[in-house]
């Protein structure tokens, strides 16, 4: 059963962002994990690297598939999640904690506004599970 | 065009129920997981898994001259095998590349079964019978007749024996049994696409979910576990064993795909054999290596492989390797740079990673 923390927004692609002081936390989605599957390797930017909403700042690869990252909003990223390097397998296993991937600095905080809560985002899954 | 619904497994709803998630391969809808891929994988390495492997193709040649018939359409020499013995081949085409690969069983000289893939069915069986000159042999597709499994892994044999009176031991690879598992009447085969040690067993379509029920209780404690599509070709290329459509196919030679051990040019004539006795006398342009990546990420299917900046090629098959834990594929490379230890490149994204080519097969089971 696919969780949906509450302290956390959603993309229609299955990122979250839990955002404190003008930095975000990011990271995909129990759905998307689980979707996925086994993750083997995951592609991340530079600290320093600054994007746009929307725009891809990396893969997340599992056994079977190539999947694109998208950011929430725009800014600049101030660190990545080392850990993803040696152990890809933390976003299975822990998507929303350990298994996050980049945080970034806001540059565009409004744009929170135009993504997805908990109860929104559980919905869209529900829909996207019914096509 | 309304694309053709894909065909379904006897064991569909078996399947349903036990969870797996689907996949689309060669026109079938088959599991491709039930728990995760690398654990799947890790099962049939250190304890044994059970796939439904039903959509392979199944076709039987029957008549007085079915073995002349396979010679002739086959490069290897199939009138070296004995009753009940099964060897690795390839349909060939007059230049001497791929219709299939495939295994043939051997019940006896007029009586064949063939073991073909999926999507290559229905082209095998006419291929055969348009090459049948005045041969008496007839080519029967009995796909949907029969279902087939492949238990696979050092527990394999301990595990159907619980099942089975045959005597397991005394099947040795790439030989088989007829006889009745939890009471079926099946043909057993010590054959596989794994690289370990196993059985693959041709079922009734009627009594298959029996079968395959009874073999997943029975080898539960062993560690026996229910296995998808995407652990055995993770297996497969971790033994080295070809996928057709991706490692080869109707262009690219036997020599080529480095599986010469299975061209008999001495056996007498057959479809093909012109064309790659002249190819090992003008010798390879190219030739299929393993390779490993030097970095974390996969190199995947369809990227491109480069040698001093210049693309060469792409990956045929490539994956994460969950046994040897590193990022393995397969490619032709130009035949002076297939030597062990050589360096190239492989392409992911914007990126040009290491590769070297390694001895094959990456994975061999300890004995």
């Amino acid at each position: 059963m696919a969780t949906y923390p509450e302290d956390c927004l959603y993309t229609r692609e299955h990122e979250w962002i839990r955002v404190e002081d003008d930095v975000g936390v990011i990271g995909i989605t129990d759905y998307a994990q689980e979707a996925l599957g086994d993750i083997v390797y995951v592609e991340l930017p530079s600290v320093g690297d600054h994007f746009s909403q929307g725009e891809p700042f990396g893969n997340v690869e599992s056994v079977k598939a190539v999947s694109e990252l998208y950011m929430p909003v725009s800014g600049e990223i101030v660190e990545v999640n080392e850990d993803l390097a040696e152990s890809p397998q933390l976003v299975n296993e822990d998507p929303y904690g350990d298994g996050w991937m980049v945080k970034i600095a806001l540059s565009d905080p409004t744009e929170l506004e135009t993504l997805m809560s908990a109860s929104e985002y559980e919905e869209y899954v529900r829909e996207e599970k019914e096509k | 065009m309304v694309a053709a619904q894909p065909k379904r497994s006897p064991l569909h709803a078996t399947h349903e129920a036990l969870g797996a998630r689907f996949t689309e391969f060669a026109g079938w809808l088959m599991p491709l997981q039930y728990t995760g891929a690398i654990e799947e994988h890790l099962t049939v390495r250190t304890a044994a898994g059970l796939f439904d492997v039903s959509h392979m193709g199944r076709l039987e040649i029957r008549g007085r001259d079915a073995l002349a018939l396979i010679q002739k359409v086959t490069c290897n020499d199939a009138a070296r095998l004995r009753d009940h013995q099964v060897q690795y081949s390839a349909l060939t085409t007059e230049r001497g590349t791929f219709v299939d690969d495939l295994t043939i069983y051997r019940f006896r000289e007029d009586h064949f079964l063939l073991c073909v893939n999926a999507a290559n069915r229905e082209k095998d069986a006419r291929w055969i019978r348009e090459h049948r000159e005045g041969e008496e042999a007839e080519v029967y597709d009995v796909s949907d007749q029969l279902a087939q499994l492949a238990l696979q892994g050092p527990a394999a044999s301990e595990i159907l024996q619980l099942l089975t009176d045959v005597q397991l031991d005394h099947i040795r690879f790439y030989w088989f049994e007829q006889g009745e598992v939890a009471g079926v009447s099946c043909l057993i085969s010590r054959t596989g696409y794994t690289g370990e040690d196993g059985f693959e067993l041709y079922v009734p379509v009627d009594s298959v979910e029996w079968v395959w029920n009874r073999l997943l209780d029975a080898g539960h404690a062993a560690g026996l576990r229910p296995c998808g599509l995407a652990a055995r070709n993770t297996l497969r290329l971790e033994a080295r064993m070809l996928l057709y459509g991706h490692d080869m196919d109707e262009t690219t030679t036997v020599w080529e795909a480095d599986l010469g051990w299975i061209v008999k040019l001495e056996k007498g004539d057959f479809i093909g054999r012109d064309a790659l006795r002249r190819q090992k006398e003008e010798g390879l342009h190219r030739k299929l290596i393993g390779f490993e990546v030097h970095d974390r990420a996969p190199a995947r299917e369809g990227y491109p492989v480069l040698i001093q900046g210049r693309v060469v090629g792409q990956v045929t098959s490539g994956s994460y390797a969950p046994f040897l834990r590193k990022n393995i594929g397969l490619t032709y490379l130009p035949i002076e740079h297939t030597t062990v230890g050589t360096r190239f490149q492989i392409r992911v994204r914007e990126r040009e990673v290491e590769a070297e080519v390694v001895p094959t097969p990456f994975y061999k089971r300890p004995r």
